[in-house]
């Protein structure tokens, strides 16, 4: 699924600059616990996450994730914006609960 | 560690530098995707990393992360200032954890580290005592040419 395509279903907004909406998101992952990403042998393309302090955007790299979609209307402070967006890590924010996220894209992709 | 080490380099870890927990491990997986490894390797070496980063962050008064590229394998060896381990097997066991609620609000500290980088190693080495700390030795087997590991 394209991420244009997930920005319009969980009505997200853009964090970061220059995210590339063509981008293929393969697979998704939700949690607010980053060892249990870190613990996935393929944690996907896309994290899911509340946590919204540098942690997730340094998680994000180290298991080569490309998006992370803030949910809770929560957004992050301005210097881990600027740290995705060093590592071309796309950010962006939906007022959604987790499981409404979930929910939803899961109800688009089966 | 027998063999001179293809190339080595020393983080610094500072003690509660929740900020800037993490740097070191992606300072790693930047050398070694350099140096040409292949990504299932960078991907295991850098979460075995940060897990053991993030411990020393939180609970080893702070320390040092060493890397070693060896012809045959990638060690890293990370020693800390803390209190040690109490019981090894109790620490290895997942959701173990004696976190704080500051570590819990980064993310980690849910029992899953020591697990982690077990999990993410070929050979895991604990050295710990109330006097001098802990030290890691975590061995990830490959080639510098970027063969996948067995």
């Amino acid at each position: 699924m394209k991420l244009e395509k997930i920005k319009e279903l969980l009505q997200a907004e853009e964090l970061t600059s220059g995210i590339d909406l063509n981008l293929e998101i393969a697979s998704a992952r939700a949690s607010d616990l980053m060892s249990d990403v870190l613990s996935s042998s393929h944690a996907g393309d896309l994290l899911l996450t509340g946590l919204v302090n540098a942690q997730a955007v340094r998680t994000a790299n180290v298991v080569d994730m490309k998006v992370i979609i803030f949910v809770r209307d929560k957004a992050p402070a301005a210097d881990t914006i600027q740290l995705a967006e060093q590592w071309n890590i796309h950010l962006l924010a939906t007022k959604k609960s987790m499981l409404e996220a979930c929910g939803l894209l899961w109800a688009a992709l089966y | 560690m027998p063999g001179k080490a293809l190339f080595q380099k020393t983080f610094t870890i500072k003690k509660d530098d929740f900020a800037n927990a993490g740097e070191a491990s992606v300072q790693i997986k930047n050398i070694l995707k350099d140096v040409g490894f292949d990504s299932s390797v960078i991907r295991r070496v850098a979460v075995a990393s940060y897990e053991a980063e993030m411990n020393v962050v939180m609970y080893g008064g702070g320390g040092n992360v060493r890397l070693a590229v060896n012809p045959d394998n990638v060690m890293l060896v990370v020693e800390d200032k803390g209190p040690g381990i109490p019981d090894v097997d109790q620490a290895m066991q997942e959701g173990f954890s004696t976190a704080t609620d500051e570590m819990r609000e980064m993310g980690f500290g849910a029992g899953m580290g020591l697990p982690n980088i077990k999990r993410n190693s070929d050979d895991l080495k604990i050295i710990t005592s109330p006097d001098s700390g802990t030290r890691l030795e975590i061995c990830i087997r490959s080639s510098v040419s970027g063969t996948e590991e067995n």
